[in-house]
């Protein structure tokens, strides 16, 4: 792992060249991690892949967090490895909840009182209430985030733009809502094959 | 051109409408009836050599695969979710059931990164018995894909040798945890009990008789014309490719690179041990047998010596607000019965903090991410689940490969969907 030291260096040159990418640095049980603007993710983790001296070409791990109540509201974190030096970093892009300026709850659990609408989910929910959050998809520069950034989609309605197949992979396609929200309940999923509860109380 | 029309009509007896508006095409581009159509087919869900729940759609021309795309979630049962919802101790018996043949691997992925949350030491002898436990739990996860993979191929006596070893583990499995699989043996701060009387002799004896029998497994397979012709040249992937779609484990080390993560970090008893790390040249189907029927010999080497070494003292930590406090203690003190009520009632609360912790498992890097908010349920709980990701070089692995190889390279990747879905 870089040292705090070092991530504070790390920090200063990607500055130099993208003034604004990098909001914080975080340094906890000897992980350090990066929280980076959205808007820079493609630079930043192409910097951290490429420049001369960092060499983090492997993108371990990729996944959505929600931090609610906090704002920021989501985070997608991408777990960097330097094989050679055997040294992890995390950036975290901190992503706002487009839909939370209208205070409605954005998981939107499926209801009985609200059938699913037809049609792919994004398409059919409006455009405030229903907005994702978006990033710029990573598959150009580390191809092994294709399942990942789909399964991110999948549970947390994080928009991947440039992502070649961005469809739900986990769960059925017409499925409605994202469930690993924390604003959806457990439980919250209707039982399907009800025909014959009546005999079985 | 007399044998056009002959070919067309059966083509149309076999497949239906959907050939036949592509026959209209041919008139087009004359030359192409001779070619085959290109053909979709569906494999799955539930299909034996899926190993699991897997369904894929497969582009054929001929016999040869000219696309693929696996199609999963049929077994996502929501674990990530369910996991907020249960304070941490009880998150344990949750996440082993994700990938159901390395519940161990699952539970110090878990535990581990608790513990380093909560900056809580585990004791030496802690350490040493997870690590027998975790390299137990590799041979057997290997013995099951050498079995499966080795009846895919028509190797069928190969599944009832496997097995037969496969259940002296889970005899001592049985033993140290009372249960064969899904043991919830680890626990933050250590293991749940000692290892009984007896257990050392008996594993001791299955040390000693295991690289016998890989040495059997080998003499069956190393020279079987079948499984050589099947296995040899199939389902090569260069290292190069493998890297960037993010595969690890002996799918990566069949390839050539040594990169193995029991050797790069630092964890449990690994620095400790002397074990080498298997790997292939070429990077085919056949490597990927070798590199795991090698690293099965490894990991009883270091059972071995984690049973040498293996340190006197506690094998749980000590610090009572996360540790239950000895069953016979509750009778006589009354600050621990207080420290049992609370942590079984409420669990002990984990400050606000968030991480990832990595570990070598029988299929690659898994990863566990924690996210706590302060309360006593994690906000988050990911498991980065190697199969998932080495899933996505099946594509590379199969396509202008025959059907045939296609199995045998979806064996050899190992896929367990059950890690896959989550």
């Amino acid at each position: 792992m870089p040292d705090a030291p070092g991530l504070e260096l790390i920090r200063g040159e990607i500055e130099q060249d993208h003034p604004g990418a990098v909001l914080d640095t975080g340094f906890e049980h000897g992980c350090a991690s990066l929280a980076i603007d959205p808007a820079h993710v493609l630079a930043v983790l192409g910097w951290l892949r490429d420049a001369p001296g960092q060499g983090y070409r492997f993108l371990s791990s990729l996944h959505a967090a929600d931090y609610l109540p906090a704002t920021p509201r989501f985070a997608v974190h991408y777990e960097l490895l330097n094989r050679d030096r055997v040294e992890r970093i995390r950036v975290k892009a901190l992503l706002e909840d487009p839909s939370s300026a209208g205070g409605v709850a954005s998981g939107g659990p499926r209801t009985e009182a609200q059938p699913p609408p037809a049609g792919p989910p994004e398409a059919a929910t409006g455009p405030a209430a229903g907005a994702l959050p978006e990033i710029d998809s990573c598959v150009s520069i580390f191809p092994t985030a294709e399942f990942q950034e789909r399964e991110a989609y999948d549970f947390f309605g994080i928009v991947f733009n440039g992502h070649p197949d961005l469809t739900r992979i986990l769960l059925p396609e017409d499925y409605v809502g994202w469930p690993q929200r924390r604003d959806f309940p457990v439980g919250g999923e209707p039982v399907t094959f009800t025909y014959n509860e009546h005999n079985y109380g | 051109m007399a044998s056009r029309p002959r070919t067309r009509e059966r083509a149309r007896e076999i497949a239906g409408d959907d050939v036949r508006a592509r026959a209209g095409a041919e008139e087009a581009a004359p030359g192409l009836a001779e070619r085959t159509e290109v053909m979709t087919v569906n494999i799955g869900p539930h299909h034996p050599a899926t190993h699991g729940v897997l369904r894929l759609v497969v582009d054929l021309e001929g016999e040869v695969v000219k696309d693929l795309r696996p199609i999963i979630g049929y077994v996502h049962t929501g674990i990530e979710k369910s996991c907020e919802d249960k304070s941490y101790w009880k998150v344990i018996p949750f996440v082993e059931r994700m990938d159901y043949l390395s519940y161990f691997f699952q539970m110090e992925a878990f535990c581990g990164a608790v513990e380093r949350m909560i900056e809580l030491e585990i004791p030496p002898r802690a350490k040493y018995l997870r690590t027998i436990f975790l390299e137990l739990n590799r041979i057997h996860s290997h013995l099951v894909w050498l079995g499966t993979t080795a009846l895919d191929l028509g190797a069928i006596s190969m599944l009832w040798y496997c097995f037969r070893e496969r259940d002296r583990i889970l005899d001592l499995f049985e033993m140290a945890a009372g249960q064969r699989m899904h043991t919830r043996y680890f626990q933050v701060g250590g293991v749940i009990e000692d290892i009984p009387l007896g257990f050392e002799a008996k594993l001791r004896e299955f040390i000693a008789d295991m690289p016998v029998r890989v040495g059997q497994y080998q003499d069956l397979l190393d020279r079987n014309e079948v499984f050589l012709s099947r296995t040899k040249g199939t389902g090569i992937v260069s290292r190069e490719r493998l890297l960037e779609l993010g595969v690890t484990g002996p799918l990566l080390r069949a390839a050539g690179e040594p990169w193995d993560l029991r050797k790069a970090f630092d964890y449990l008893a690994y620095p400790e041990m002397d074990f080498k790390i298997p790997v292939g040249t070429v990077g085919d189907n056949y490597d990927r047998y070798r590199v795991r029927v090698a690293e099965m010999v490894e990991s009883t080497r270091i059972v071995e010596q984690a049973l040498d070494g293996l340190p006197e003292g506690p094998f749980i930590a000590d610090d009572r607000k996360y540790v239950l406090p000895p069953r016979s203690e509750l009778s006589t003190s009354m600050e621990s019965l207080i420290h049992h009520f609370k942590l079984v009632t409420e669990g002990y609360r984990v400050g606000p903090s968030e991480l990832y912790y990595a570990i070598e498992s029988p299929r690659g890097e898994l990863g566990c991410f924690v996210l706590a908010d302060g309360s006593a349920k994690p906000a988050r709980v990911h498991f980065r689940d190697p199969s998932f990701v080495n899933l996505q070089a099946f594509r590379d692995m199969s396509v202008d490969s025959y059907v045939a190889d296609m199995i045998c390279s979806l064996g050899m990747l190992d896929p367990i969907l059950g890690g896959v879905d989550r």
